[in-house]
């Protein structure tokens, strides 16, 4: 069919340097933005995520400046979150050279962001961040809702209806992270990953809990994610891009190598 | 030294486009403007462009650079991008339809709702769907040469590049595409003509392959 299943590692950056935390909280630092995403390149990275886990908002230019340097010697796709609140916010940073901004807590609180975004930039450049936990207890038909606040905070939103809501508002890509398995290495939510994939038209990058190369495999394979995103397995030199691709290519999935 | 005009008429990611074109072009001068007299002076001129078909052409018209476009077509290499591919054809599907420039005859068309992989598609078990194919066509996919073309140089054929798009353009003729794509179905993603090469995919995000052929087009002399 010709597509390749993408692989993207994500940057979590604070004050304009990457760290990852393990259920954001325990957080090792992993480098300068620049020379992790020319690594990734090099790599052979499909893509490149950076969620601006900043607090103050004093430390946004921080990141309008590692978004210019990035895209001035990085030529794949950059992805930027973390902070949209406006869609302001989605030009300063398409402007300052990321192509796509992913749009997470805005969009629950004032869901027609997303509308007047893609309207403005055009689906392709919108993406829908959706951070879900598994909310059913064992042996019950699995539900999964919206948490927003890094995990903590409830919103009572079926991750599957809100996944729907936001490609009919215009999003043009999903990130799905399963919160329960951020950080766990155990694998993504693969019932959720494909109950998202199945409900909508839009591609769904599958995110959260990754610790082995069959979890990438299970994501694409047994979750339909168009996409896999992964941080720690990467930072720290678990495995290197070109292994994960090998490994899923000798599963029959088709990679861009 | 060369001047490379890309124009600004406010639609998308130029910092992308002229930073990998600076990458590629040493020592030339890479310029981003929608003023009408520097576009004139340009040796080479690159449109990008993204967003919906109805504001890409709106804002080329606000920006006064439809006329710079229709008037130095095939005076000087002219590469499009994205929507500065569609904006050449004749109409769009998008917006509930939208003329275009209509210097390249043809149609922009939506892909299919839904959209099937046909490739794998068992007419013996029909109930048994094709894998669904996701819209927007968004990520890296094989571009066919389907003619040998000097911005091809150095790029094997079938070489991944990056793609990101709802629409695809139907050229009325086959004499102009110079690259095919297959998702979902076979459509045009590369069209040249003497003066003037225009891709669906992005180059300026497609890594080597995408810079190689950035490349290749500053040194093109526009023939086909």
């Amino acid at each position: 069919m010709g597509l390749a299943k993408r692989i993207i590692p994500c940057l979590d950056v604070d004050a304009g340097r990457v760290v990852k935390g393990v259920k954001f909280l325990d957080i090792r630092d992993a480098g300068d933005p620049v020379s992790v995403a020319r690594g990734y390149n090099e790599a052979g990275a499909d893509e490149i995520t950076f969620l601006d886990i900043t607090a103050s908002s004093d430390n946004r230019e921080t990141m309008y400046n590692v978004v210019e340097q990035v895209a001035s010697e990085v030529f794949i796709p950059l992805t930027v979150g973390g902070g949209i609140r406006a869609v302001s916010d989605v030009r300063t940073l398409l402007n300052a050279g990321a192509d796509k901004v992913s749009i997470n807590t805005a969009a629950v609180h004032n869901p027609e962001l997303v509308r007047e975004a893609s309207d403005k930039v055009g689906s392709q450049c919108i993406v829908v961040a959706i951070d879900s936990k598994c909310v059913s207890e064992p042996g019950e038909t699995p539900r999964w809702e919206i948490f927003t606040h890094g995990g903590r905070k409830p919103t009572g939103i079926d991750t599957v209806e809100w996944a729907i809501k936001m490609a009919e508002l215009g999003a043009g890509e999903l990130l799905l992270t399963s919160m329960d398995r951020d950080g766990t290495k155990i694998g993504f939510d693969l019932g959720v990953t494909k109950a998202v994939s199945d409900a909508v038209e839009i591609p769904v990058i599958a995110s959260g809990g990754v610790g082995e190369l069959q979890h990438l495999v299970d994501g694409v394979v047994k979750g339909g994610a168009d996409a896999v995103l992964a941080a720690s397995i990467f930072h720290f030199g678990e495995f290197a891009i070109g292994e994960a691709k090998a490994f899923m290519q000798a599963q029959g999935i088709e990679v861009r190598i | 030294m060369q001047r490379i005009v890309v124009i600004d008429y406010g639609m998308g990611n130029l910092r992308s486009v002229s930073k990998a074109i600076e990458s590629v072009a040493d020592g030339d001068e890479v310029v981003v403007t929608s003023d009408a007299d520097i576009i004139a002076s340009a040796d080479r001129i690159v449109c990008p462009g993204q967003g919906a078909a109805a504001d890409c052409m709106a804002a080329l018209g606000d920006a006064g650079v439809v006329e710079s476009i229709q008037q130095l077509m095939g005076s000087r290499p002219f590469m499009g991008i994205c929507m500065g591919l569609q904006v050449l054809l004749t109409h769009s599907e998008e917006n509930e339809g939208i003329d275009c420039l209509n210097l390249l005859p043809g149609q922009v068309r939506r892909f299919d709702n839904p959209l099937f992989d046909k490739t794998k598609f068992d007419e013996t078990k029909p109930d048994e769907h094709a894998q669904r194919l996701k819209v927007p066509h968004m990520g890296w996919s094989k571009v066919d040469q389907a003619r040998s073309h000097p911005l091809w140089s150095g790029i094997d054929d079938g070489a991944r590049f990056y793609f990101a798009h709802s629409y695809y353009c139907a050229p009325d003729s086959d004499e102009a595409v110079v690259g095919r794509c297959n998702y979902g179905k076979e459509f045009a993603v590369a069209v040249a003509q003497t003066k003037l090469f225009a891709c669906q995919f992005h180059p300026e995000k497609s890594a080597r392959d995408g810079l190689q052929l950035l490349r290749n087009f500053i040194s093109w002399d526009g023939s086909v």
